[in-house]
């Protein structure tokens, strides 16, 4: 396990349980104790004392995000050639700084949906549903639909395992998903290349992404690792919160139609050539931080390398 | 002795590793409309089926032909009437006898043309320089097997058929992984066969000793785009089955071509700065793709890769 792993374990120990709510609930534990004496086997049973209870938690309702996590970036977007905290490998680190924006100006990429492991990042309205079989009411799947690009998404809870290697990838993958206490933890693959930071770095489609979704009350934690060998040296860990929305007036519509923005000659691609792209230093300067701490690595993601740049400033 | 030790184990590893991919049985994948693939027999194979035959696109390795027979049969009892091959290489093709003899060609009395073969096995058909490839003059020994080799061949740009309802296109690509590519469109079921032109497990196979260059494998690839239409938010519609790896739609081959034609543009730039084949491969112009994309050996490696695009592109003297 790394040492941001490790880290982000503890982060997301915070969240399920917050310090805050950790103190109330030692107060209020002798009085727990005694309610679930007295309750016995009937609480243990669930309301009405006839129904027990299933694993895992309902997490149906239509959510909303908040934004007190990177609203920065997760709004009107990163600085170009800022990968500061992001555990990217050099070829990753490559591609961000060939890629060039104009590449969007192109029919062809202009549609193109935020995958699954970024989709959450955005402003968007989530809309969450349990598909149960109708004679059994056994689970059999998690259903999301996110507006933002109008992606439903599946995640299949009866046990099924994941398709052959042959077969398609999508924005939203293939996801299974199990409860671990009242956690929803979900496993997908088969994705489809799709940001890492939407200023050109990408992961590619052999990543895969765990996620874990937490409910407190009318609060939803959503946590995710993301593993991809080719851009990542490191587990990419994010997390995002939502809130209950009881009111539906939102349009939940994303139509695309992609036109020519800009006549070329067949086939060009937009992009840098190696030591080309000019915007490698606008955000180091904006932030007065050195280029190479910038450009990222798994070491920039680590409180340990405050101190290196100090030292390294201080020469 | 450790040369000899390296090259023995730069040769056995891609064997062992064909052999371990070869070792389980053929699946089959339905894809969309009539069209099935077939994985596991060392190249990907399409199948169309339907009330009036079999068409199969590629045959893959000879050792897995039984296998591949046998999987047909599961999907459909109809004679085998068609197989078109993408491309010359016995990956693809090394299955075409077998294949051919478990089908048949119906005739009859107004049959004119070349049929030396009805009513013995089924037709292959391929583009001219497939048989060029696989065949060999008058008084030299070929290395293909003469059942191997196609029994129909076309020269102009396209061949077309009508084919269990569905118009089946095979669209000739000059000088793309090979000189004898053909893309495979199935108008109808709307999925497009490309042959080695594009993979989602390596760099192209670009064959310069067979006819390939990289205008002509970039060529080829916008032509696909240009065939591919996704459907909702820009995902499936059309299908396309590469030579190797998964079922892909639109967008996992743009990041294909957009790969491609970058890496291109950077060669370009070093040829145009003078810069020798030794100095491009030191400059490390694929480091961003070649985790995703380099083969361990072989044409899909990232330093043939390069090789054959500088060779491309560089200036002959």
């Amino acid at each position: 396990m790394t040492k941001l792993h490790k880290k982000f374990r503890r982060e997301l120990r915070g969240k399920i349980f917050p310090e805050e709510t950790l103190r109330c609930s030692y107060r209020a534990s002798s009085l727990a104790v005694f309610i679930l004496i007295l309750a016995g086997s009937a609480f243990a049973q669930g309301p009405g004392g006839y129904n027990p209870i299933g694993p895992g938690v309902d997490l149906a309702g239509n959510w909303g995000p908040v934004f007190h996590e990177d609203a920065h970036e997760r709004g009107p977007g990163p600085e170009l050639a800022n990968y500061v905290g992001l555990p990217i490998t050099d070829g990753a680190r490559m591609y961000g700084l060939a890629w060039d924006a104009s590449r969007f100006t192109i029919p062809e990429h202009q549609c193109e949906v935020h995958i699954v492991s970024y989709i959450y990042r955005g402003p968007y309205n989530l809309r969450i549903w349990e598909e149960r079989d109708p004679v059994s009411q056994k689970l059999i799947a998690i259903k999301q639909y996110i507006d933002n690009y109008q992606q439903t998404r599946t995640i299949w809870m009866d046990g099924r395992s994941h398709p052959s290697e042959a077969a398609p990838h999508t924005w939203m993958g293939f996801s299974t998903g199990k409860y671990e206490g009242n956690i929803l933890t979900v496993h997908t693959t088969h994705l489809k290349w799709g940001w890492i930071r939407r200023n050109g770095l990408r992961h590619t489609d052999q990543a895969t992404l765990t996620e874990h979704f937490i409910r407190h009350g009318d609060h939803l934690t959503h946590a995710s690792v993301l593993t991809d060998p080719a851009t990542l040296s490191e587990p990419l860990m994010k997390t995002e919160d939502l809130v209950l929305r009881l009111q539906n007036g939102q349009t939940w519509l994303y139509p695309c139609e992609p036109v020519v923005e800009i006549v070329r000659p067949r086939g060009i691609v937009p992009h840098y050539l190696p030591g080309e792209n000019p915007f490698l230093h606008e955000f180091a300067d904006l932030y007065k931080i050195p280029v190479e701490a910038a450009l990222g690595g798994a070491e920039t993601a680590y409180p340990e390398y405050q101190s290196k740049l100090k030292r390294t400033n201080a020469k | 002795m450790k040369t000899v030790a390296a090259a023995v184990f730069a040769i056995c590893l891609p064997i062992a590793t064909l052999a371990q991919q070869l070792s389980g049985d053929v699946q089959a994948l339905k894809v969309q409309g009539n069209v099935y693939l077939l994985t596991g027999a060392g190249s990907n194979i399409a199948v169309q089926i339907g009330d009036a035959g079999v068409l199969v696109v590629d045959t893959g390795v000879a050792e897995m032909s039984d296998k591949v027979v046998a999987a047909i049969r599961k999907l459909s009892d109809k004679p085998i009437q068609y197989v078109l091959n993408t491309h010359a290489d016995s990956d693809h093709t090394g299955g075409n006898d077998t294949v051919r003899k478990a089908g048949l060609t119906y005739v009859g009395a107004n049959v004119t043309g070349n049929l030396r073969d009805a009513g013995i096995g089924a037709q292959i058909y391929a583009h001219d320089n497939v048989l060029k490839r696989m065949s060999a003059p008058t008084g030299v020994q070929a290395s293909v097997p003469f059942g191997s080799w196609p029994t129909e061949t076309y020269l102009s740009g396209r061949k077309q058929m009508f084919f269990n309802s569905e118009p089946v296109e095979m669209i000739h690509q000059p000088a793309a992984h090979a000189d004898g590519d053909s893309l495979i469109f199935f108008r109808r079921s709307d999925v497009v066969v490309t042959g080695d032109i594009f993979m989602t497990t390596s760099y192209p196979f670009i064959d310069i000793d067979k006819g390939g260059s990289i205008q002509g494998e970039i060529d080829a690839l916008n032509n696909i785009l240009e065939l591919a239409i996704p459907g909702y938010q820009d995902e499936a519609g059309t299908y396309i089955i590469p030579g190797h790896g998964w079922i892909s739609d639109r967008p996992d081959l743009l990041e294909y071509r957009d790969m491609v034609t970058i890496i291109r543009d950077r060669i370009q730039a070093a040829i145009t700065k003078g810069q020798t084949l030794e100095q491009v491969k030191a400059a490390g112009l694929t480091k961003d793709y070649d985790r995703r994309y380099s083969a361990k050996s072989g044409l899909g490696n990232a330093e043939k890769f390069v090789e054959a695009i500088y060779k491309s592109l560089a200036p002959k003297k």
